[in-house]
């Protein structure tokens, strides 16, 4: 593993404040903005608007027109025309608005931003973030509540990471900037608005580690972004049923931390991994395969995946029927043998 | 049935003719006819004939080596040496190039060299020359994707206050794709330094350009961009140049975005891997041998004076210097490492991927023992 990167925080340590993930997100573009003056913003209503959830809110008036920017209403566009200011200097974000929308760029994103350094042989590299606003559990509508995560992990070049808490949000989104490779920063609707206490700038776990959010004994539940809540609920609403549950929040689902999963699941010998996208040919599929692979004497039971169905994501009136719960989670537990 | 192209026909207002500043003849137009562009001076001209007669020796020794199958493939521009060798002489040393598969002599007079250029289609790498020392950016093989990696470069000098303008180079079939139309509408929307210089030689493939589009030209579309647009007479290197300069200077100077069309022909097959002969007449192909860029100027510079047999013996003897370096960069084995694969792919190492470079490190040594052994390295804690 590459040692943590130090963020220059020339912006001042601000007292204690009771953050949302999107602010913590908003902070840590106007922080990386303040360092940095290569770092251009933009994309569809991330200008006065601040975003449609707000995440960009107040950069346009602080930056003004030059460094953030309403862009044309396609996103190609979008990430095609940042990998042409990657390669003048420039250190671009962009945000596809909702998970869904960002397939107009698949082209670009697979065949450019993820192969380009290679293609070049490190002489072009894309310091590029793409912020994608992904998952359900909003009441949104058709095409508002994807998890795409599978595509983009699936293509070599691509960094792909998502947080859970807003102080992750921050720290990961900080580092995200600072790397000279693309980065698909996937962040959970459904977390926008959930709070913490935080001092900023704050630096978290380096952006490539998985994390023990809650330690167990029996099972290790692997989650990431918006299925982290529900992992940990499980796990405090398992102590009653006398089972203890290690929580662990991947953090970064490309590169995937073998070793911090694989001690994990060594300790426990029993592991399941929870994601919103449907199970066949998830990443749930990928993390099963190589803790399997890699750990099978360690195994007591095989590891499962508890994901939404394969199935388009349904309408808002359906989407608890969906998403996996504590319940669906433990259920499946209980069909292991435990002897 | 609206497939059809002929049922449009009836209604499509048939298009003007492209501007051009010296005619097949090889006469210069009258004044009135230019469109307001000066034919470019005897020196200058002399410059672009010889770039496009060096281009074309290039271009036809890679086709041969490519017959002999000692590459892996070969677009040729055969035929589009006036806008290729137009749209490099407009550049300036900061400016960047946004190329295609098909753009390799405009590599080539830009100054690549001939082993960098062919690195890619020889199969060593993906592509092969040093893009920042050039200026110019890998030739792109998804139709129009360059051409918005040039808009946002072109952004980027403009919000940086630089004078680099950006020149892509498309396809006539390229601009039925999406990222066309974005490049196009990002560029007008953003005032953009970028040049569109669409080559349009009437074949993507295999398919002709009505089947691709309803309107008049490709520079018609401009206007729906709120960008200026040219139609150019594309084997007459003297307008090319006259009005990609001019292009050039405007976005310089803060006028944004120009679409031109040069209409030329693509005299070659699409590649070595395919049959013109199953989609288009060989009596196409002889008018349009006929409408050649190289001997249009070479008749209007004989008849000023400018092309004497010497110098014309310097010319070909130069270019017969580069299909022998052409040549000799063949027999010159490129050093590959397939462990190179896992060098560029992120700036930072990836642990799996260590592990992966090391299964195909121990194969290449040989030695199965050590290839089983690091295979199962990974397993090691399995066997409790």
């Amino acid at each position: 593993m590459s040692p943590q990167p130090t963020l220059d925080t020339g912006t001042a340590v601000r007292p204690p404040d009771n953050l949302t993930m999107a602010a913590a997100l908003n902070a840590a573009i106007r922080d990386a903005m303040v360092d940095d003056p290569s770092i251009v913003l933009f994309g569809e209503d991330v200008g006065p608007l601040g975003g449609v959830f707000r995440v960009t809110d107040g950069l346009y008036a602080e930056f003004g027109e030059t460094r953030v920017s309403d862009s044309p209403l396609a996103e190609a566009g979008i990430v095609g025309t940042a990998i042409g200011m990657a390669m003048y200097g420039l250190r671009p974000v962009v945000e596809m608005q909702f998970d869904a929308f960002s397939y107009p760029a698949f082209q670009q994103i697979v065949s450019h931003v993820a192969k380009m350094r290679n293609r070049t042989r490190g002489k072009i590299p894309l310091p590029i973030v793409i912020r994608i606003p992904y998952a359900g559990d909003i009441g949104g509508v058709e095409h508002h509540s994807d998890s795409s995560e599978a595509y983009w992990t699936a293509t070599p070049g691509l960094t792909v990471v998502s947080p859970s808490n807003p102080a992750d949000a921050y720290s990961m989104l900080r580092e995200a900037i600072a790397s000279d490779d693309p980065v698909i920063f996937m962040e959970p609707k459904s977390r926008y608005w959930s709070k913490a206490e935080l001092a900023l700038p704050v630096q978290t776990e380096p952006l490539n580690r998985a994390v023990v959010l809650r330690e167990g004994t029996d099972v290790t539940l692997i989650a990431y972004g918006p299925t982290v809540k529900t992992a940990l609920a499980t796990a405090v609403q398992a102590v009653a049923e006398g089972l203890s549950i290690e929580v662990i929040d991947l953090r970064s689902l490309s590169p995937f931390d073998d070793e911090t999963v694989g001690a994990s699941v060594r300790k426990t010998g029993r592991a399941a991994v929870v994601h919103e996208a449907a199970q066949f040919g998830g990443y749930g599929a990928e993390v099963a395969a190589r803790l399997t692979e890699r750990n099978f004497f360690y195994l007591a039971a095989p590891i499962l995946r508890i994901t939404g169905f394969d199935i388009p994501y349904p309408s808002p009136k359906l989407e608890e029927y969906f998403l996996p719960t504590p319940d669906r989670i433990l259920s499946a537990l209980s069909t292991w043998e435990w002897s | 049935m609206s497939l059809n192209v002929e049922s449009r026909s009836l209604t499509a207002v048939p298009a003007p003719p492209p501007l051009r500043l010296i005619d097949d003849t090889g006469h210069a137009v009258a004044e009135s006819e230019s469109g307001g562009f000066t034919l470019p001076a005897l020196a200058t001209l002399l410059g672009l004939y010889r770039q496009m007669v060096v281009a074309r020796r290039f271009d036809v020794q890679v086709t041969a080596l490519t017959r002999q199958g000692r590459l892996a493939t070969y677009p040729s521009a055969l035929g589009q040496e006036a806008c290729e060798i137009a749209a490099v002489a407009s550049l300036a040393p900061q400016d960047w190039l946004f190329p295609t598969y098909r753009d390799s002599i405009a590599l080539l007079t830009r100054g690549v060299e001939p082993k960098d250029i062919l690195a890619s289609f020889r199969g060593d790498w993906h592509s092969g020359y040093d893009y920042p020392k050039h200026r110019i950016a890998p030739q792109a093989t998804p139709l129009a994707t360059q051409a918005l990696h040039a808009v946002g470069l072109a952004t980027a000098s403009k919000l940086k206050r630089d004078d680099t303008v950006a020149l892509t180079l498309l396809g006539d079939g390229a601009t039925s794709e999406g990222d066309a139309h974005e490049a196009f509408n990002f560029a007008a929307v953003w005032q953009a330094p970028v040049v569109f210089l669409v080559q349009n030689n009437q074949f993507a493939i295999s398919v002709p350009l009505d089947k691709q589009m309803a309107c008049r030209t490709i520079a018609d579309k401009a206007i729906g961009y709120g960008m200026p647009g040219y139609y150019v007479d594309g084997n007459d290197v003297a307008a090319m140049y006259a009005v990609v300069s001019a292009a050039m200077d405007r976005a310089r100077s803060g006028g944004g975005p120009t679409l031109i069309e040069g209409l030329t022909y693509r005299i070659e097959a699409h590649t070595n891997s395919d049959d013109p002969t199953r989609y288009r007449k060989t009596a196409d192909v002889d008018l349009w041998r006929n409408r050649d860029p190289i001997e249009r100027l070479e008749k209007y510079l004989v008849a000023q004076g400018a092309l004497t047999a010497e110098v014309r013996a310097d010319i070909v003897a130069a270019a017969e210097q580069l299909a022998t370096t052409t040549r000799d960069c063949m027999s010159e084995q490129a050093v590959i490492d397939p462990l190179e694969l896992f060098e560029h792919v992120y700036s930072t190492p990836r642990a799996a991927l260590a592990e992966q470079r090391a299964v195909l490190a121990a194969e290449i040594d040989g030695d199965a023992a050590a290839s089983a052994a690091l295979s199962s390295a990974s397993n090691e804690e399995n066997s409790r």
